[in-house]
């Protein structure tokens, strides 16, 4: 963090537009981005061994049945057509056809996308209204070598809670939570209460690897020189840490965030299954085990496109909050 | 591998080791013991509770729970093994290819890696549990390439800070080929932390593929691991808890072994420094001192120590009264910059602090005052009439902020000026201290700004109130030559003008003898000679201050003859030695100077104060 940018006053064109080029390359990669994710989805359905179609309908299935979906599919058209078509059909929202219910895909996902963005939302917000002020908190109290029981015991825990994967804690949580004390449901989506130990399932290891990236974040921006400075022009402590420290601590700490976001959105897929929430998540398991191509298709692609435009907007908040990062990246 | 043992021979590391190995033989064993009682059918005893024939009851075959987790160990950790590897050898290939392929070729794995890393783990595993089909078979694929990414990043990372060092340049200049080069000497230098990243990787991978298993895309029937019992038994929670949990207990116990050992081996291979034990000490009785009235710092006796117990500065003593300049010189180590910070209160805990006297503008600036409010009239005493100057002009603004707000947030602090007319004196002062086009720069985050630049901004911060003392450390040393003399001036100017005493100090002794009125040398944490500095050239005493004079080469220093140094090392604070700390590298030290410390009489501490102008091949007219 302390190494600048010296050569950024001989970049004229960079250092009068410095946001020109930040979008433009962001943008840039973003673009490429989906490029990839969307040939990926299109190349997997080419990349089973096998055909497709015979796979999902089964071996008993007539083979003037199988013949007439893989025409439905375009599966008989030469490759680079398919792709155009698949193209094609993106851009005007059409992803295809559930093979197992024969429902529009884009149907199904306007129908279950809202739960899973729920959850994630949720389980995000949880996670770092916990984990940065619990980091921030703990890194000055444990500064320079303070306190250093309550360190340990801090860290301890957070290794711990950061160990244990999501779906495994979804359980220990129902059988304590729900099974036991009866406090909450088993699974399902409803009231309020049914949102309880799905989002802490999700928000629970994330929170404690964030809260500890943030304790050693502001340990680290402790130590820097412009601290110094700050402390030299006699501020207040509150102003030295919320002013000074906090939004250079909070500039790693964003972009782990932004990864653990983006985790996530991944981890749903585990967590909706253990509580039967009816979101993307469920739907891509069963989908993938009922091999309906069309719609893993369409799930995947909108978890990749979910998970960049996270990254895409980690990059936006950081570079606002760090005018430097605009020119660093290349 | 000497290094490895003694991991294992601390207690987390043994704990951890032990954790692992017990894992390993019981995923070796389990399956040749129990194999028997874990396939066992009993149909009179279908989903029963804990009993003393089935420690944590039956499944829905009447097969006991206990030991099907106990062999189920096998298949969990033998499938999360090869899926590591897999991760491992792609993620190696991968990471290496630009070493290998050369520019181009390796801009396209990088570019691959990059986009890939992006993707969580679960996701690109879930991609290609649909290529590979639904199966352990499937899953040990989809999870070994979702994990490839990040250990292809990880390589590549290693490679490159390999990739920097002599012994490949010289490799590379011997023409060694770039594959040979990979195997024969990048490879063996980052294989230690790619087998520790890939030991705590296992883990991961396990509790993964717990995962897959979990949600059906893993192992299938009738083979059985950790993930699918729990799968299987989650929806009978309500009647049977124990079915569902000691599978998941399992997984996370596994995982653990792996993780902690992983984690144990990478903290005792980094080097680890033990924490010292932190002596306290009681100040001394404060000596009676003659008054003072021009005075505007007074020290006496100032100590400032750390936990080792170590004593960098150790009764350093002196007054500057106002308008003056005092420069403080030495080698590094010698404590003048500790002084300098001791002197402004930032010395952070768990250093500390103690003098007879420490004092500005006659109000004591140590020891914990009993009032709120008169921590607060102190606090803006110094943020108002003390000013700071750093080093390191491109480290000490807040890159964060605006150059115009980080001088203006200390007079909206201290002088209750609006946010306005904080800036326009932001603006005013930066006039002041000669940065051109002022409104514009104020605007300007620190990185825009030159090195020069920001020590001039530096200055105009410590000129928002009206200072009585600026203590600038080394303030010219990150700077060039030309813009170092206009630093300097810039000082002297402020002087000249505001009646300002100025602390300058530095390890050039030509740039103190420019500017500064008095200087004081330090040696090993105390002042050795204070003197005049117009006396440098022809009055210096103390054998340590006509050797840094000598060691300044000037216009006449003959070309063919070697610089001259004080030969030997400044001493370790942390092993000072009886009696002068100098006298080790004294040209006229005798037995007294190495059994008695001597003290600084008459502005000089040395037992063999030389003659005045014996040489002076230094000159201070260098302006």
């Amino acid at each position: 963090m302390t190494t600048q940018v010296t050569t950024a006053v001989n970049a004229p064109t960079l250092n009068a537009h410095p946001w020109l080029g930040f979008a433009v390359r962001r943008l840039g990669r973003l673009v490429g981005s989906v490029l990839i994710l969307v040939s990926a989805a299109f190349l997997m359905i080419h990349l089973i061994p096998g055909d497709p179609v015979r796979g999902a309908l089964g071996p008993a299935a007539a083979q003037s049945l199988v013949d007439a979906q893989r025409a439905s599919l375009g599966l008989d058209d030469p490759l680079w057509q398919q792709y155009l078509d698949f193209l094609h059909h993106l851009v005007t929202g059409n992803l295809g056809t559930s093979i197992t219910t024969g429902l529009p895909v884009s149907d199904v996902i306007r129908d279950r996308l809202p739960a899973t963005v729920e959850l994630a939302v949720a389980a995000f917000l949880v996670a770092v209204l916990i984990a940065v002020p619990l980091g921030l908190a703990m890194g000055v109290l444990t500064r320079g070598g303070r306190r250093p029981r309550a360190e340990l015991g801090f860290t301890s825990t957070a290794v711990v809670l950061a160990a244990i994967p999501e779906f495994l804690l979804a359980v220990g949580l129902v059988y304590v939570f729900a099974v036991t004390l009866h406090w909450f449901p088993v699974a399902g989506r409803g009231n309020v209460a049914s949102y309880v130990l799905p989002v802490l399932s999700l928000a629970v290891g994330p929170a404690a690897v964030l809260a500890r990236i943030c304790r050693v974040e502001l340990l680290a921006v402790l130590q820097t020189d412009y601290l110094r400075t700050a402390r030299a022009k006699r501020l207040p402590a509150a102003a030295i840490y919320l002013r000074h420290a906090l939004p250079n601590a909070v500039t790693a700490t964003i972009t782990l965030g932004g990864l653990l976001l983006g985790g996530m959105v991944a981890g749903t897929v585990l967590v909706e299954n253990v509580f039967g929430w009816p979101g993307l998540g469920s739907t891509i398991v069963s989908s993938i085990i009922a091999k309906d191509y069309p719609l893993v298709q369409g799930v995947v692609l909108v978890y990749g496109v979910g998970v960049l435009l996270v990254n895409l907007a980690v990059d936006v908040t950081l570079a606002l909050l760090d005018p430097r990062s605009t020119i660093r990246e290349s | 591998m000497r290094r490895w043992m003694a991991v294992l021979r601390t207690p987390v590391g043994t704990g951890a080791g032990l954790l692992l190995l017990g894992v390993l033989l019981l995923a070796v064993f389990a399956p040749i013991l129990w194999s028997h009682q874990a396939n066992a059918i009993d149909t009179d005893h279908l989903l029963q509770g804990t009993s003393a024939d089935h420690w944590l009851g039956t499944d829905n075959l009447g097969r006991d729970i206990f030991y099907r987790v106990l062999v189920a160990s096998r298949t969990s950790i033998l499938l999360a093994l090869l899926a590591t590897s897999i991760a491992v050898v792609t993620g190696l290939a991968l990471g290496s290819a630009p070493a290998i392929l050369g520019k181009r070729g390796g801009r396209v794995a990088t570019a691959v890696v990059n986009i890939a890393v992006a993707f969580p783990g679960l996701l690109l595993a879930l991609f290609f549990a649909v290529v590979f089909g639904v199966g352990a078979k499937g899953a040990v694929l989809a999870i070994g390439f979702a994990g490839a990414p990040s250990f292809a990043r990880l390589t590549q990372t290693l490679v490159a800070g390999v990739a920097e060092r002599d012994f490949i340049a010289a490799a590379r200049i011997a023409g060694v080929g770039r594959f040979r080069m990979l195997v024969r000497h990048i490879l063996p230098n980052i294989a230690e932390p790619l087998v520790v990243n890939a030991t705590i990787g296992a883990g991961g991978t396990l509790l993964a593929f717990a995962g897959l298993s979990f949600i059906g895309l893993g192992v299938q029937p009738p083979a059985y691991d950790w993930g699918r019992m729990l799968g299987e038994s989650l929806s009978g929670i309500y009647v049977h808890p124990a079915a569902a949990l000691a599978p998941g207990v399992a997984v996370v116990i596994a995982g653990l072994a792996f993780n902690l050992f992983g984690e144990a081996v990478a903290k005792g291979l980094g080097a680890q420094v033990p924490r010292a034990r932190w002596t306290d000490r009681t100040p001394e009785a404060t000596p009676a001192r003659e008054d003072d009235s021009d005075a505007v710092l007074v020290v006496e006796d100032l100590h400032v120590s750390f936990p080792g117990p170590v004593t960098p500065v150790r009764g350093v003593s002196f007054t500057i009264h106002k308008g003056e300049i005092v420069g403080v010189v030495g080698e590094s180590g010698s404590g003048k910059s500790l002084t300098a910070l001791a002197v402004a209160q930032l010395i952070e805990p768990p250093g500390q602090v103690r003098a007879a006297e420490l004092s500005f503008l006659g109000a004591p600036l140590l020891g914990r005052l009993p009032v709120r409010s008169t921590a607060a009239v102190r606090r803006r005493l110094l943020g108002t009439s003390f000013a700071m100057v750093f080093q390191d002009p491109m480290t000490s603004f807040n890159p964060t902020k605006r150059i115009g707000v980080q001088l203006a947030e200390g007079a909206r602090e201290h002088q209750g000026l609006t946010r306005r007319a904080a800036m326009d004196r932001a603006i005013d002062r930066l006039r002041a201290v000669r940065v051109p086009a002022a409104e514009r720069r104020a605007r300007q985050y620190p990185h825009e700004f030159s090195g020069g630049m920001r020590q001039r901004a530096m200055i105009g911060m410590g000129l928002m109130g009206a200072p009585a003392l600026i203590v600038a450390d080394e303030p010219t040393t990150a700077l060039d030559v030309t813009v170092q003399r206009q630093v300097l001036r810039l000082l002297e100017t402020i002087r000249t003008e505001d009646d300002v005493a100025v602390l300058l100090i530095s390890h050039d002794i030509s740039v103190v003898a420019q500017i500064c009125d008095r200087v004081l040398v330090m040696y090993a944490g105390r002042v050795v000679e204070d003197l005049p500095s117009t006396e440098l050239a022809t009055g210096a005493r103390h054998p340590y201050t006509r050797a840094l004079l000598a060691a300044v080469p000037d216009l006449d220093t003959a070309l063919d003859e070697p610089l001259a140094v004080i030969p030997g090392r400044p001493v370790d604070p942390a092993r000072l030695p009886e009696g002068c700390a100098f006298a080790a590298r004294c040209a006229f030290a005798s037995d007294r100077c190495r059994l008695e410390d001597p003290v600084l009489i008459d502005q000089v501490a040395c037992w063999h104060p030389q003659a005045q102008a014996e040489y002076s091949n230094f000159r201070t007219g260098q302006r």
